[in-house]
């Protein structure tokens, strides 16, 4: 018996996110007195594997063909598929995130497995997998399991600690040869743009975020815009010249409320929420947002909020653990002249 | 050609919702909207089927309930609307959902293009699109922020594909399941004539045995749903003399925390 891991790689490079799959699997397979394999896919797979043998995988198999070596979900759901019919795996963990979604969804929908997706607790009950993932954007919980021989189980970001770097004991790798042709693969990667300096949401410690208040700067728009248009680019130039800064020193990601993005104040992207990103950083730093519940949906789960806000009846400081009653065009910048002081 | 889309009747995002005393999830008296979600899927659709002179069709899978995800669908512009239930088979198990949906496809016979919201805000699953598109042998081609060139003649399709790290751009032969983000598009409001031909629409109900489908056992079981722990929090308002001294009193806050 063994547990699958997929450890996700961009650019040659394992994804740091993939280590909480590996505790999470490290932890299963301590219950179930069986080893973590890791599976590990395209370029530089057998450096990851030895890289995922120090955090606790005891073996792995790997693949590097050449039709791998970007990732694409019909080649790489294609081998996953061929490896778990082969190996028969109690369990298939990865991360949930867009690649590891749709490649557990897939491979599973083709070996007529169960799927759990978007986990935040997993336990072992009779020898069942049993996972606790979020409905209704976590306004309710719910377990689900699985009645089949393998499990497929998508772990939500930052719901599971990182497995340990252990003294690395090299890992059984397998090399496996990629499971389709060529010519029968229907998609074609034509290019990737990288979005750089900008911090992935969901994985993000820290998150900085804004909403409506943004129109309140009291810089004043350029000559000619008004209404709607000079809000507008109120609102920018605070993401741009009032938060961004205060991302920049703690290495934060930028958010936004839905209010904020359909306004048009800031690309879809950075919207935290129940149509937007569901995050869970140890801090959230909520500035001009009023915490309507489908914000609330997306942040909740958050270890400390922060709250600055004009209105001091706003529903976002019932969920705050500190608030600022105050406008933010003064606060923020304070706030971030406060901490560049204390990290020097 | 002919594009598909999925949708579902979901309570409202701005609805409270909880475990009842009975373990039932409820939303009260609040009225379901259309899956936020598919709001741009429904947009895609209508317009792509538009722009190629083509057809559009909607499905949902379920109880009666989703008549008025349908109903909106309708008014939006999509020409038709099916929907399929099966009584007592358990459609929140994505296998058995995308088993009806890939017969329901199959019956239809002739579809080139199915477009999917990002994922139901209900159960909150995007597995059921993926699902799909597997059984039937198609591409897919999930998170798709633009679709920047479709050639109904050609049958080819080129997308951006969100990635945490970047966009790819993608290309892939039709037929293809694809799933689309918010931001794709502006959706339209329906129109009062829309809605009024939506009204009078009446929704054929199609079940597993018409469409020829074996459903199996489900592969996964919903053990209980519960209500999340209440967020322990006691809100300090940070006091001081003014702006500078309260964002001093917070930034050592913030490091007695220890989250920076």
């Amino acid at each position: 018996m063994t547990v699958f891991v997929w450890i996700e790689s961009f650019a040659g490079r394992a994804l740091s996110s993939s280590w909480e799959a590996l505790g999470a699997a490290n932890a299963l397979a301590d219950e179930l007195d069986c080893a973590v394999t890791a599976v590990v896919f395209g370029a530089n797979a057998e450096a990851i594997a030895t890289e995922a043998a120090g955090y606790g995988a005891r073996g792995a198999i790997v693949c590097s063909d050449a039709s791998l070596l970007e990732y694409r979900l019909e080649t790489y759901a294609a081998l996953l598929s061929q490896l778990v019919a082969e190996r028969k795996p109690k369990a298939v963990l990865a991360v949930a995130s867009n690649r590891g979604r749709e490649l557990l969804a897939s491979a599973a929908a083709d070996t007529g497995h169960g799927m759990i997706s978007d986990v935040v607790e997993l336990r072992l009950a009779d020898g069942q997998i049993i996972g606790t993932r979020p409905a209704y954007a976590g306004k309710v919980l719910m377990e689900i399991t699985a009645h089949t021989e393998t499990t497929y189980v998508t772990l939500r970001a930052r719901a599971f600690s990182p497995a340990t770097a252990l003294a690395g004991h090299p890992p059984a790798i397998q090399r496996a040869t990629a499971a389709t042709v060529p010519d029968s693969i229907a998609s074609l990667v034509e290019g990737f743009a990288t979005e750089s300096g900008s911090v992935n949401l969901t994985d993000a410690a820290i998150i900085v975020s804004g909403g409506r208040g943004m129109a309140n700067n009291p810089r004043s728009a350029p000559a000619g815009l008004t209404g709607e248009a000079a809000a507008i680019w109120k609102a920018k130039d605070g993401f741009a010249n009032t938060l961004k800064p205060l991302v920049e020193l703690l290495g934060a990601a930028l958010g936004a409320s839905r209010a904020a993005v359909d306004a048009g104040y800031i690309p879809y992207e950075h919207q935290v929420g129940q149509t937007g990103k569901v995050v869970n950083p140890d801090l959230y730093i909520a500035c001009g947002i009023s915490g309507a519940i489908q914000h609330q949906a997306g942040m909740r789960n958050s270890k400390v909020i922060v709250a600055i806000n004009k209105d001091a009846q706003a529903p976002i400081f019932k969920l705050a653990r500190y608030g600022i009653v105050g406008d933010l065009y003064e606060v923020v910048p304070a706030l971030t002249a406060a901490l560049r002081r204390r990290l020097g | 050609m002919h594009v598909v889309t999925f949708t579902r009747s979901t309570p409202d995002t701005a609805a409270k919702v909880w475990v009842d005393d009975n373990g039932a999830v409820s939303w009260g008296d609040v009225a379901t909207v259309v899956n936020p979600w598919d709001e741009y899927s429904l947009e895609e659709t209508i317009a792509i089927a538009k722009g190629n002179g083509g057809k559009s069709t909607v499905i949902a899978i379920g109880a009666a309930l989703h008549d008025d995800a349908l109903k909106h669908s309708l008014a939006m512009g999509v020409q038709d609307a099916i929907r399929i239930e099966e009584g007592g088979a358990d459609i929140h198990d994505s296998l058995i959902w995308s088993g009806l949906a890939a017969g329901a496809l199959q019956k239809l016979g002739d579809v080139d293009l199915v477009i999917f919201g990002k994922e139901s805000i209900d159960v909150a699953s995007d597995q059921h699109s993926m699902q799909l598109a597997r059984r039937l042998g198609w591409t897919m081609l999930s998170f798709v922020s633009a679709i920047v060139e479709l050639d109904a003649a050609a049958g080819t399709i080129k997308v951006e594909k969100t990635l945490e790290q970047g966009k790819q751009l993608l290309s892939a032969r039709l037929p293809a399941v694809i799933s689309v983000m918010k931001g794709i598009n502006e959706p339209r409001y329906p129109n009062f004539l829309g809605i009024r031909k939506a009204a009078k629409a009446a929704i054929p109900v199609w079940t597993a045995a018409d469409l020829g489908v074996d459903l199996p056992a489900p592969a996964t079981a919903a053990l209980r749903y519960f209500n999340p722990p209440a967020r322990a929090v006691s809100t300090e308002i940070v006091a001081g003399e003014g702006v500078s001294d309260k964002a001093e009193t917070l930034a050592a806050r913030l490091f007695e925390e220890k989250v920076l």
